[in-house]
């Protein structure tokens, strides 16, 4: 064990990261939510909340409910839109010494290009993650995340408009996510991102109403983790490009297990609302561990499970 | 805005499933405005996961601020099971506070239930100002004794459901009397309760002319605005769509919020 600093940089394809731990879209708003307790720039990178072209007002409340070991949202998207996001929050995240990726979604393939044009030489944004699949708006979402040949063509239309890495972000709620994750990859995606939340309800026994607003929701947390593990799993034999873990990472440990089984950063999310240091504290304990373990570089750990 | 591991100084029950939990939690008692929250957190494993929200009921001396709750599910149980020395994350304060006037006359807090949480707070500030209080709940083991809370020169009427103590009725009935009397009329009502009772104070308070803050409830995962789960209706005067009770409010100016659009629990 020397005192020699552990090479906590990964590649994305085409983006570089300083460190393997990226805070996961709509958990961390733009970065300065949580900028009283903790340095964004401490962290690999962060995924800001999901843009569309137009302002979206987001599912009428209850959007939030807890359920054990995990949490169903529902939040639909909410969001400024692009031109305020152009106006207000770019300024604020050009500031920040970290990987900014804007999660963008669109109702159409169209639109997805659209977004992609339209932050074309935008200098305060690192990556685009391509938002197939959320569970929470009507159309467009999981519709696209859900159809291999859908999810290549808004793959295609982002990768055609962008002058960036393009991240794709793929779903659980599908009978096999290598048929999409082959999909997207042969479109021109420069990385995967994997699992976004997956569908799920509570009910209130009093009311007999459903928990949530919009009925049903997506669920995070500690409860998804063995799922999105075994999805990571999978993914990475199915494809060449790298790819980032997430779902239920609360530490380090979970942290590890993504590495181990072939994710080359992973993405913190439902972690923040329980402690806002989480992420930070996963990237000490991830660089402890490569210490402990005599492993150089953390890039050297992603992919070493033994079957 | 303060992330800290507050000791449980005491944990007890002062009404029919009510708590008071006073916290040693100085710095964010220090800098923490009447109305403002804080998110606790109640577990160490995975189940609770969330931090949970609750209105800083005010303070006992320097350093200790209190927590008045409900049990209303597994997380408030387990809380209620903690006791002194036990320390628990305590991220405040958080949120927006009432904005209250240096003079501009009476305040007059109106409380349904467990809404009086963040109004013994605002009574506490209100030393040596005029302030009123009314309070109503379901039934007389459900009112929680003030009486070494707030300085005594506060004015508190009760009202029940049931009429165990003070009269029988509601607390916007209360409310009502008092803005019809010929007495000079409140310069602000705060008021904090279950929604359609919020709902009948603004309306109130908007036929009397009286300005109208409203405190108000909502199931929250992040506390700081990041998550955006916790939002509220938005009236069109405040630009319609929704707002955050957690980062806009938790008190709103009872125009911001479109009573219509808005079903509380």
């Amino acid at each position: 064990m020397g005192a020699e600093p552990v090479d906590m940089r990964v590649s994305l394809g085409p983006l570089q990261l300083k460190n393997p731990v990226v805070a996961a879209s709509g958990t961390y708003g733009y970065g300065e939510e949580y900028a009283e307790l903790v340095d964004p720039s401490l962290l690999g990178g962060i995924v800001v909340k999901g843009l569309s072209l137009k302002p979206r007002e987001g599912n009428p409340p209850p959007r939030i409910v807890e359920t054990p070991c995990g949490m169903l949202n529902a939040i639909g998207l909410a969001n400024c839109g692009l031109d305020r996001f152009l106006a207000e929050k770019v300024p604020l995240l050009d500031n920040l010494d970290t990987a900014v990726i804007v999660n963008i979604y669109g109702h159409s393939t169209a639109e997805y290009g659209d977004l992609a044009e339209a932050l074309r030489g935008v200098d305060a944004v690192d990556a685009l993650e391509v938002n197939i699949s959320c569970p929470n708006v009507e159309c467009g979402g999981l519709a696209f995340g859900t159809d291999p040949l859908a999810a290549a063509r808004v793959t295609e239309s982002v990768v055609r408009h962008a002058d960036k890495p393009v991240i794709v972000k793929l779903s659980p709620n599908v009978t096999d996510i290598r048929v999409i994750a082959r999909a997207v990859e042969a479109a021109g995606a420069d990385a995967l991102s994997l699992i976004n939340t997956l569908t799920g309800m509570a009910v209130d026994v009093a009311s007999r109403r459903p928990l949530l607003g919009n009925v049903s929701g997506g669920l995070s947390g500690p409860a998804i983790k063995p799922v999105a593990l075994y999805m990571l799993y999978q993914t990475v034999r199915a494809v060449h490009i790298p790819v980032m873990g997430m779902g239920g990472i609360m530490g380090a440990r979970d942290a590890l297990e993504f590495l181990i089984t072939g994710a080359t950063a992973l993405q913190v999310g439902t972690a923040h609302f329980v402690d806002p240091r989480a992420s930070i504290e996963i990237v000490a304990g991830i660089e402890l561990y490569c210490r402990d373990h005599g492993i150089r570089r953390v890039a050297d750990l992603s992919g070493t499970l033994v079957v | 805005m303060i992330d800290m591991r507050a000791a449980v100084r005491f944990n007890e029950a002062v009404a029919k499933d009510l708590f008071l939990m006073g916290l040693e939690a100085p710095a964010i008692l220090h800098s923490a405005r009447p109305g403002q929250f804080v998110m606790l957190g109640l577990g160490e494993g995975a189940d609770p996961l969330l931090r949970r929200p609750f209105s800083i009921c005010g303070r006992k001396g320097e350093d200790t601020l209190l927590i008045l709750y409900r049990i209303v599910g597994r997380g408030t149980a387990l809380l209620a099971r903690l006791g002194e020395g036990v320390d628990l994350p305590c991220l405040g304060p958080l949120g927006r506070g009432f904005d209250l006037p240096e003079d501009g006359g009476t305040v007059l807090a109106v409380a349904g239930g467990i809404g009086i949480a963040p109004l013994v707070s605002l009574m506490q500030s209100r030393s040596g100002r005029p302030c009123e209080c009314l309070i109503g709940c379901r039934t007389a083991a459900e009112l929680v004794p003030l009486d070494a809370l707030v300085p005594p020169d506060r004015v508190i009427r009760v009202i029940t459901d049931d009429g165990s103590s003070g009269r029988r009725g509601l607390v916007t009935d209360l409310l009502e009397e008092r803005l019809g009397r010929k007495e000079k009329p409140p310069g602000l009502i705060c008021a904090c309760g279950p929604q359609p009772m919020l709902r009948e104070v603004a309306r109130l308070a908007a036929q009397a002319h009286v300005s109208c803050q409203v405190s108000l409830e909502a199931r929250m995962a992040c506390g700081v605005g990041a998550c955006q789960g916790c939002v509220v209706a938005a009236s069109t005067g405040a630009g319609g769509g929704y707002l955050r009770v957690c980062r806009e409010g938790p008190v709103f100016d009872a125009e911001e919020v479109d009573w219509g659009r808005s079903h509380g629990r």
